[in-house]
């Protein structure tokens, strides 16, 4: 497989402190790579920041969520005939200097689908708290179970996709409990998905969107999400691979 | 048997449910696909108060011996639950339409600003 025009798709809201630095480290990783920033409907200054480090911006005219922020992205990569796109969080916990570890099955053709995960050996020293690192087990094991391929990390918003992973996720890309479902669908529609490990960072600045006292809550939420979502229909993509 | 009152009472207040519809549908505050629930409601609640010996039928059937207008009640929060299941449907298929609308747009705008620079 060739190597085809790459583009990195960076959610972000209220993300300006950040945004600059993310930026520069994917430009720093590869030149050539480029950035798109989606900015959903950010009250701060995210948008004109990543405009002056030289990202593409897509503004959403409302907050759609981090799911439905992220399928833009890949809406984008997909109507511009990008072969390869690779997801980073805004926030600057995904390192980009590791995206060559996550591009390296893609470029080879044995993966369409590839996650960083925190979690397969030889492991890195992310260690996330209590309640996070329970919800993170009981997803990877209920989407082992559904998705019939064992999974270690399902939150992991690092990642790389092949051209066909790019149409799939535009189509179908799950807005709710975005990174979880959309590794089920992956699995579904018969995506070949590769766990990488890689390390990943506390977070630069801002606050995550999922605060302690709600973990609980978004665990049993996530579930029942998951068991309605192995119930649907997915498209099955056998032909859309080179 | 059901007391006459309580059929007056229901057989009233299921024409003004009607005649409420009706208004609102007719003054295009209310889309007919989204009326039709409530007129079905009203036209059922309508004859089940009215056809007393109907409504004693069917509550024998359901073993409801003492009360037979509890009948309506059930019938009617049964149709409540269709309405608000129905609702839930449309409020869905709206926010995934409004979320598509939202993607377009982005997309549309940064295509829109490409196209107004010269360059790249």
């Amino acid at each position: 497989m060739s190597e085809g025009r790459l583009v990195a798709i960076v959610p972000a809201w209220n993300e300006s402190g950040a945004i600059g630095g993310v930026v520069d480290e994917i430009r720093a990783f590869d030149a050539r790579i480029d950035v798109v920033v989606v900015d959903d409907a950010s009250s701060d200054d995210t948008a004109s920041v990543a405009r002056a480090h030289g990202a593409t911006v897509l503004g959403l005219p409302f907050n759609v969520g981090i799911g439905g922020a992220v399928q833009t992205g890949f809406r984008y990569a997909r109507d511009e005939g990008y072969e390869v796109a690779v997801r980073l969080d805004g926030d600057g916990q995904h390192d980009a200097s590791e995206l060559g570890k996550l591009l390296g099955p893609i470029h080879a053709g044995d993966a369409d689908f590839v996650v960083g995960s925190r979690f397969v050996d030889p492991g890195g020293t992310y260690r996330p708290p209590f309640a996070r690192r329970v919800g993170i087990g009981v997803f990877a094991r209920l989407v082992s179970l559904l998705g019939g391929q064992h999974v270690t990390d399902t939150t992991s918003g690092f990642a790389a996709l092949n051209r066909a992973g790019i149409e799939l996720f535009a189509v179908e890309y799950p807005h709710d409990y975005p990174e979880v479902e959309a590794t089920l669908v992956a699995l579904r529609s018969g995506l070949r998905l590769r766990q990488v490990p890689v390390d990943m960072r506390e977070r630069q600045a801002g606050t995550s969107s999922i605060t302690f006292v709600r973990s609980l809550y978004y665990i049993v939420k996530v579930m029942l999400a998951l068991l309605v979502a192995s119930l649907r229909r997915y498209p099955r993509l056998e032909s859309a691979r080179r | 048997m059901t007391p006459i009152r309580a059929s007056i009472a229901g057989a009233v207040a299921s024409i003004i449910l009607i005649l409420v519809v009706v208004e609102l549908v007719r003054g295009r505050r209310l889309k007919e696909r989204y009326a039709l629930l409530w007129l079905a409601t009203g036209v059922v609640l309508l004859v089940l108060s009215l056809w007393r010996e109907g409504l004693n039928t069917i509550a024998g059937w359901l073993g409801v011996t003492s009360y037979p207008p509890a009948v309506l009640f059930a019938v009617a929060t049964l149709f409540i639950f269709l309405v608000l299941l129905h609702y839930s449907t449309v409020i869905s298929r709206l926010t995934d339409e409004n979320v598509d609308l939202a993607q377009r747009i982005a997309l549309l705008e940064e295509r829109l600003s490409r196209e107004r620079r010269p360059e790249g």
